[in-house]
């Protein structure tokens, strides 16, 4: 099959996806085209859809590919579904979920010494909304239980990985002007 | 009656907002001025009945520590003949502060995608208060320091009351609701008035924290230092 035509069903398949859809999934799709292939059909698919500029785009979230809306048009998007928006973290929470995203692996007792308090309540709640994952036992004393992000959170922060955060280094910049 | 307040900021956040409200060099904290601020937290954490948990004792232990070092003259006369200088008592502080406040910022960041990620697809971003106008979130210690007013404020008008009525919490969220079904936004003190005992005062409280937990309410000013106000959440209301 042609790159061209590849595209099209590529954008209708994305399209139709609930989760963003990924290489592997796709090459299960078509057996015989190479990952090459597929990619290139993936990336001239985003970039000329998104050169439209129009009220939807393709972005790559958590290894994937997806469709939606442009953020920008939220106001007029919400006024004509009038649904109700979804509950948000709590600072505690988001506060407990950059610790565990940016020092992962790491122990309950790790994030405590870093955000200075217990962080029970707010791992709970990140656990229960599958944000954070448990990603093993550390190998001491006790092997407390080891703490990462999930696939989930890419999608809830729209990351394509975990290399597009910002370096701490960064937040330390920020940090240093409160003086 | 004691009140919880885990999930909510820890000492180190009451000491990053000493240090701003204050506007105070962090790389040179005034730390018998903190000390003091910091302790004056606590005892209307305490004056309020409010759970002071162990990492906050900790930090008071630490600050007083840090304070009495700060006395001593500087040990230059080191038996070994080292020219090291003696490391400033309050340099760990500092450090941990800092990077608690790196986690803070990468925490604003996640809050701003998640805002980004609320406005696409079909599910739009929670409440722009007021027609988008700017408004500032409220602290915790701004929280504790109103309460802490409206406290004073009772007991300074109030006589001895007579049997009065215990309510409970449940009742309370129940009252609060309704109130909040007919007003969209409430202002805090307004909050507790007409309340008939301290009982009364400090389970309002509790839950309007309960509220603020569930998403039912946010709390906001309109610039620093103004009334608090209390917005009901354009989510809650229709499960109720």
């Amino acid at each position: 099959m042609e790159i061209e035509e590849l595209q099209p069903i590529l954008e209708a398949i994305i399209y139709a996806a609930d989760d963003p859809v990924g290489l592997e999934q796709l090459k299960e799709i078509f057996p015989d085209e190479s990952y090459d292939k597929i990619e290139t059909a993936l990336r001239r698919l985003a970039e000329e859809f998104n050169a439209r500029l129009g009220g939807m785009w393709i972005r790559e979230i958590a290894g994937g590919f997806r469709m939606t809306t442009r953020p920008e048009h939220h106001e007029y998007v919400r006024a004509y579904l009038k649904t109700k928006p979804g509950a948000k973290l709590s600072m505690a929470a988001l506060e407990t979920l950059a610790v565990v995203a940016y020092k992962q692996p790491v122990t309950l007792a790790e994030i405590l010494a870093i955000r200075g308090k217990k962080s029970t309540t707010a791992l709970h709640r990140l656990l229960e909304k599958r944000l954070v994952v448990i990603t093993g036992r550390k190998p001491v004393v006790g092997r407390p239980i080891l703490y990462g992000t999930s696939k989930d959170f890419l999608v809830h922060f729209g990351l394509k990985d975990l290399s597009e955060l910002p370096t701490l280094e960064e937040f330390a910049q920020i940090a240093g002007e409160i003086s | 009656m004691t009140i919880h307040l885990e999930g909510f900021e820890g000492p180190l956040d009451l000491l990053l907002h000493l240090i701003k409200r204050e506007e105070l060099d962090i790389w040179n904290i005034p730390i018998a001025h903190v000390t003091e601020q910091y302790l004056d937290y606590l005892q209307i954490m305490r004056d309020l009945n409010i759970n002071v948990a162990g990492e906050w004792l900790v930090m008071a232990a630490t600050l007083i520590y840090i304070k009495s070092r700060m006395l001593l003259p500087p040990d230059t006369v080191q038996e070994t003949g080292q020219e090291e200088e003696s490391e400033d008592p309050r340099k760990e502080l500092v450090y941990q502060l800092l990077e608690h406040q790196k986690f803070k910022n990468a925490a604003q960041m996640l809050y701003t995608r998640e805002e980004v990620e609320n406005a696409v697809w079909n599910s739009p971003p929670m409440d722009a208060l007021e027609d988008g106008k700017e408004v500032i979130a409220v602290t915790l210690f701004d929280l504790l320091k109103a309460f802490h007013e409206v406290v004073k404020r009772f007991e300074a008008q109030s006589s001895i009351g007579f049997d009065q009525e215990e309510v409970t919490i449940e009742q309370k969220l129940a009252e609060l609701r309704r109130l909040l079904m007919v007003h969209d936004t409430l202002v805090f003190s307004s909050f507790f008035a007409r309340a008939p005992s301290k009982q009364h005062l400090i389970v309002t409280f509790l839950a309007l924290l309960e509220l603020v937990r569930l998403h039912e309410v946010f709390l906001y000013q309109k610039k620093a230092f103004s009334e608090i106000r209390i917005m009901r959440s354009k989510s809650a209301g229709k499960t109720a």
